[in-house]
C-alpha cells in the first residue's frame, strides 16, 4: 500500500494502539475486553505496519518471532491449568492472591490472569503467522 | 424478535449452500463463511433472548431475583467465532496457494485426486 | 497429585510437548527428540489411566472445581481409556516412523508440534464429558488436520484438502447447529446431564431431530454412507507418517462420538435410530469395499477400506446388544493398530518405488521379506483369516448379530469380509508376488540406508504387526476388556452417577463458600 498519509500515521499510531491492546487485556479481569480482542487489536496495529511498511519491518518490530510468542502463550496457560495441580486442586482452579504496592494499591492477581496473558500471546502469535505469510508470498 | 432472527438465520443458511453450490473457490469459502455464521445465530437464538440485560448476576443474593441473560450461549457462540475465524483463516490461504498452484480457481478443475 | 489428576495427562502431556516443539523449532534433531520423547510419556500416561480405570472405574474430574453439570467435565471410562491408549500407542509407532520418513524441511515447519496439536485434540474428544467441549476438541484436531494435510504444499495435497476442509467444516457447522438446538430443548449441555433430561423429554419430534443432527455431524467425521466422499479424496496425498495417523485415529473419533451419542444420549426410540444406524452400517460396508476393489495404488484401496470398517463398528452399535458392543470395541482396537500399521507398510513400498500404483511395482516378496510377512499378518487381520485379531473381531460382531436375528447384516458382513480378502490379495500378488518389473524406477533401497533409519521404518510397523498376532493369541483378554467395556457403555447410570454424585440437578445452583469469597 502506497498511502504515505497511513504510513506515516501508522508510525504514531503503532505505540498507541500496542498501549490500548494492553489496556483492552487489564480491563478484561472484570468487564469486557480480556486476552482475545486484546490480541487482535495488537496483532491488527502489527498488520497495519506490515502493509504499510513490509512484512520484513514488521518482524523487525516485533522482534519474537510468531511461533515463539505462540508456544510462550501456550506455556502461560499450561502453567496456569496445571499450578492448582500441586496444592491439590483440581486442573484449571483458579488460584489468587492479593499483593499490596506502593503507588498502586491492592492488587487482585491470580492464574486466571496467566491464562488469559496466554491467549493474548496466541492469538497475536496466530494471527501474524496467517498475515504474514500472506503479505510475503 | 424470535421470528425475525429465525428468518435471518434460514436466509443465511439459504444464502451460505447457494455459494457453496457455485463452481468458484471463493465463493465456496463465502459460503462457509455464512454457514457457520448461520450457525452462530441460530445457537444465540435458540438461547433465548433478553433485552437490554447483561449476562451478571447482581451481587446481593446467589439467585437472580431479575432477568438476566444466559451467558452460556454468549460464551459458546465466542468460542465458536474464534474458531472459525482460525478455520477460515486458514482456508483463505489455503484457496489462494491452490490458486498459485494450480492456476485455476474453477472447482470443477480439481479433478486429481478424485476418484 | 491424585488419580484423578491423571485424567488431565492425555491433555496436558501433548500440550506441554508442543510448547517445548514451537520454542525449539529451528533444531531438527531436538524436534525429533522431543516428539518422539513425547509421545512415549503419552503412551505411558494413557497406560496407567487404562489400568486406573480398570481398577478404580470410571474417574471425573471437574475442570477449574466448578460442579457438573455447570462446568467443564472430564469423564475416563473404559471405551475413552481403551481410545486414549490406542491414540498414544499409534503416535509412538508413527512418530518412530516419521523420524526416517518426513523429510527435514516438513520438520522444521513444524511436523512434530502439529502431531502433538492433533493428538491432544483427540485425547480431549475421547475424554470429555461435554458436548460443546467436544466441539472445541474436534476443532483443534481439524485445524491440526489441515495443515498436516497441507504440509507440503504438493499439488494434489493442496486439492484433497479443498474436499477434506469444505466437508469437515459444513458437518462442524451442523453439530454447532446441533448443539443450540439441544443447549435449547434441555438448557444443559454437560452428556450425563443431557442423558437424564432426554430421557423423559416430553417432545420426542424434537429428540428424533437432535439424534439426525448428530448422526449427521458425527457421521461425516466417521465417514459413514452417504457422508464419506472427502475420505478417499484426501486420505492418500499426504505424507505417509501423515495419513496413516489420520488412518488410525481421526474418524474413530468419529465413532467414538457416535457410541457415546447412540449410547448414552440417544437411547429412548431405539426402533428409529439404531435401524437407521443399521442401514447405514449395511451401505457404508458394501460402498466402502466395492470402491476398494476398483482402484489400483496402495494407499487408495486403503483408504477406502477405513470406509468399509467404520460399517462394522456402526454395525455392533446398531445392534446395542452387549455382545455387538463388545464387538465394535473388538474392533475398533483391532481397526486401529491393522489400518495404522497398512499404512505405514505401504509407505515403505511408495518410497522404495516413488509410487503407490499396483502395475508399477513388484517383488517384494524377494527383495523385502520382512515387510512382506508384517504385510500379510496385516492384511489377512483385516480380511479376518483366524488366528489374527480380526477374526475374532468379526466373530464376535457375527455372533452378536446372529444373536440378535438381524441375518441380513449378519450376510453382509460375511461377504464384505470376502471381498476385503479379495482386495488385500489383489495387493499382495500386485506389489509382493510378481516380479518386479525390469523398467521398474526404485529408489535407495533401505538395505544402503542407515541402519537407524531401517529400524526406524521397520520397527514401528514390526511392533504392531506383533501386536495383531498377539490380539489373536490372546483373544481371551482382549475379549473379556471389550465385554466390560460394553456392559459400562449400557449401564447409563453409571456414567450418570459418576458425573452428578448429587443427582439430578436443575435447582438453585449451590454457591460454594469458596468462589463467592473470589
Amino acid at each position: 500500500m502506497d498511502s504515505v498519509i497511513l504510513k506515516t500515521a501508522i508510525r504514531f499510531l503503532l505505540p498507541l494502539l500496542l498501549l490500548a491492546s494492553v489496556f483492552l487485556f487489564l480491563r478484561g479481569h472484570n468487564e469486557p475486553g480480556g486476552g482475545f480482542v486484546g490480541g487482535l487489536l495488537a496483532s491488527g496495529a502489527i498488520a497495519l505496519y506490515a502493509m504499510t511498511h513490509g512484512a520484513a519491518a514488521a518482524r523487525q518490530v516485533v522482534r519474537v518471532p510468531p511461533r515463539i510468542l505462540i508456544g510462550s502463550g501456550l506455556l502461560f496457560a499450561l502453567v496456569s491449568g496445571v499450578a492448582p495441580l500441586f496444592v491439590g486442586r483440581p486442573f484449571l482452579t483458579g488460584l489468587w492472591t492479593t499483593i499490596t504496592t506502593e503507588g498502586l494499591g491492592k492488587l487482585h492477581i491470580g492464574t486466571p490472569l496467566l491464562f488469559d496473558l496466554g491467549v493474548y500471546c496466541v492469538v497475536t502469535g496466530v494471527t501474524l503467522v496467517f498475515v504474514f505469510s500472506l503479505l510475503e508470498e | 424478535m424470535d421470528i425475525l432472527l429465525a428468518i435471518t438465520v434460514g436466509g443465511l443458511y439459504a444464502a451460505g449452500i447457494y455459494m457453496m453450490l457455485r463452481r468458484n473457490v471463493v465463493k465456496l469459502l463465502i459460503g462457509l463463511g455464512l454457514l457457520s455464521h448461520a450457525a452462530n445465530l441460530l445457537l444465540f437464538t435458540a438461547g433465548g433472548l433478553v433485552r437490554g440485560r447483561v449476562p451478571v448476576v447482581p451481587d446481593e443474593g446467589a439467585w437472580p431475583l431479575v432477568i438476566v441473560a444466559d451467558p452460556l450461549p454468549q460464551a459458546l457462540i465466542l468460542t465458536a467465532i474464534v474458531i472459525s475465524f482460525a478455520v477460515l483463516a486458514f482456508a483463505l490461504v489455503l484457496i489462494y496457494r491452490t490458486y498459485q498452484t494450480l492456476g485455476t480457481e474453477d472447482l470443477d478443475e480439481l479433478k486429481a485426486t478424485d476418484t | 497429585m491424585n488419580a484423578q489428576a491423571v485424567v488431565i495427562l492425555p491433555i496436558a502431556l501433548p500440550l506441554a510437548t508442543m510448547v517445548m516443539l514451537l520454542l525449539s523449532l529451528k533444531s531438527v534433531p531436538a524436534q525429533k527428540l522431543i516428539g518422539v520423547v513425547g509421545s512415549t510419556l503419552l503412551l505411558l500416561s494413557a497406560a496407567t489411566l487404562a489400568w486406573l480405570v480398570d481398577r478404580d472405574g470410571i474417574l471425573v474430574l471437574q475442570a477449574g472445581n466448578w460442579p457438573a453439570p455447570f462446568g467443564i467435565t472430564l469423564v475416563a471410562d473404559r471405551l475413552s481409556s481403551i481410545m486414549v491408549l490406542l491414540a498414544g500407542l499409534m503416535v509412538f509407532a508413527v512418530s518412530v516412523y516419521s523420524l526416517a520418513s518426513v523429510n527435514d524441511s516438513r520438520v522444521s515447519f513444524g511436523f512434530h508440534p502439529l502431531i502433538q496439536l492433533l493428538l491432544m485434540g483427540v485425547c480431549g474428544a475421547f475424554l470429555t464429558g461435554d458436548l460443546f467441549n467436544l466441539y472445541v476438541w474436534f476443532e483443534v484436531m481439524l485445524i491440526a488436520s489441515f495443515v498436516l494435510l497441507t504440509l507440503g504444499g504438493e499439488r494434489r495435497q493442496l486439492e484433497g484438502a479443498i474436499k477434506y476442509v469444505t466437508l469437515n467444516l459444513i458437518s462442524s457447522a451442523v453439530f454447532l447447529a446441533a448443539i443450540g438446538v439441544i443447549y435449547a430443548a434441555t438448557g444443559t449441555l454437560n452428556m450425563a446431564d443431557l442423558a437424564l433430561k432426554l430421557r423423559s423429554f416430553p417432545d420426542e419430534g424434537t429428540v428424533s431431530v437432535l439424534s439426525m443432527l448428530f448422526l449427521i455431524a458425527f457421521g461425516t467425521k466417521a465417514a459413514v454412507f452417504p457422508l464419506f466422499f472427502w475420505l478417499p479424496a484426501s486420505y492418500h496425498t499426504p505424507p505417509v507418517a501423515v495419513s496413516a495417523i489420520f488412518a488410525g485415529l481421526l474418524t474413530k473419533v468419529g465413532v467414538y462420538s457416535l457410541i457415546r451419542a447412540f449410547t448414552l444420549l440417544f437411547v429412548t426410540d431405539l426402533e428409529f435410530t439404531h435401524n437407521l444406524l443399521l442401514l447405514i452400517a449395511g451401505l457404508t460396508m458394501v460402498t466402502g469395499v466395492l470402491g476398494a476393489m476398483a482402484q489400483n495404488e496402495v494407499r487408495r484401496i486403503l483408504s477406502f477400506h477405513i470406509v468399509s470398517q467404520i460399517g462394522y463398528m456402526v454395525m455392533g452399535l446398531a445392534l446395542f446388544t452387549p455382545l455387538a458392543l463388545a464387538g465394535t470395541v473388538f474392533y475398533i482396537i483391532h481397526h486401529i493398530v491393522v489400518k495404522t500399521n497398512l499404512f505405514l507398510i505401504g509407505g515403505v513400498v511408495e518410497q522404495r518405488f516413488r509410487t503407490g500404483r499396483l502395475d508399477r511395482i513388484g517383488g517384494l516378496y524377494r527383495s523385502a521379506p520382512v515387510l512382506a510377512t508384517v504385510f500379510f499378518l496385516s492384511a489377512m487381520s483385516l480380511a479376518g483369516i483366524p488366528p489374527l485379531s480380526g477374526f475374532f473381531a468379526k466373530l464376535t460382531l457375527i455372533r452378536g448379530g446372529l444373536e440378535a436375528e438381524r441375518y441380513a447384516i449378519v450376510v453382509a458382513a460375511l461377504v464384505v469380509s470376502l471381498l476385503t480378502l479379495f482386495s488385500m490379495t489383489k495387493i499382495w500378488n500386485e506389489a509382493f508376488w510378481k516380479p518386479a518389473r525390469e523398467d521398474a524406477v526404485t529408489n535407495v533401497s533401505p538395505r544402503r540406508r542407515s541402519r537407524i533409519g531401517r529400524a526406524c521404518l521397520y520397527g514401528p510397523t514390526i511392533l504392531l504387526a506383533s501386536i495383531t498376532v498377539g490380539i489373536g493369541v490372546m483373544a481371551g483378554p482382549v475379549m473379556n476388556a471389550s465385554m466390560a467395556t460394553a456392559e459400562q457403555l449400557l449401564d447409563q447410570n453409571a456414567y450418570i452417577n459418576a458425573v452428578l454424585p448429587d443427582g439430578p440437578t436443575g435447582q438453585v445452583p449451590a454457591v460454594s463458600s469458596e468462589r463467592t469469597s473470589q
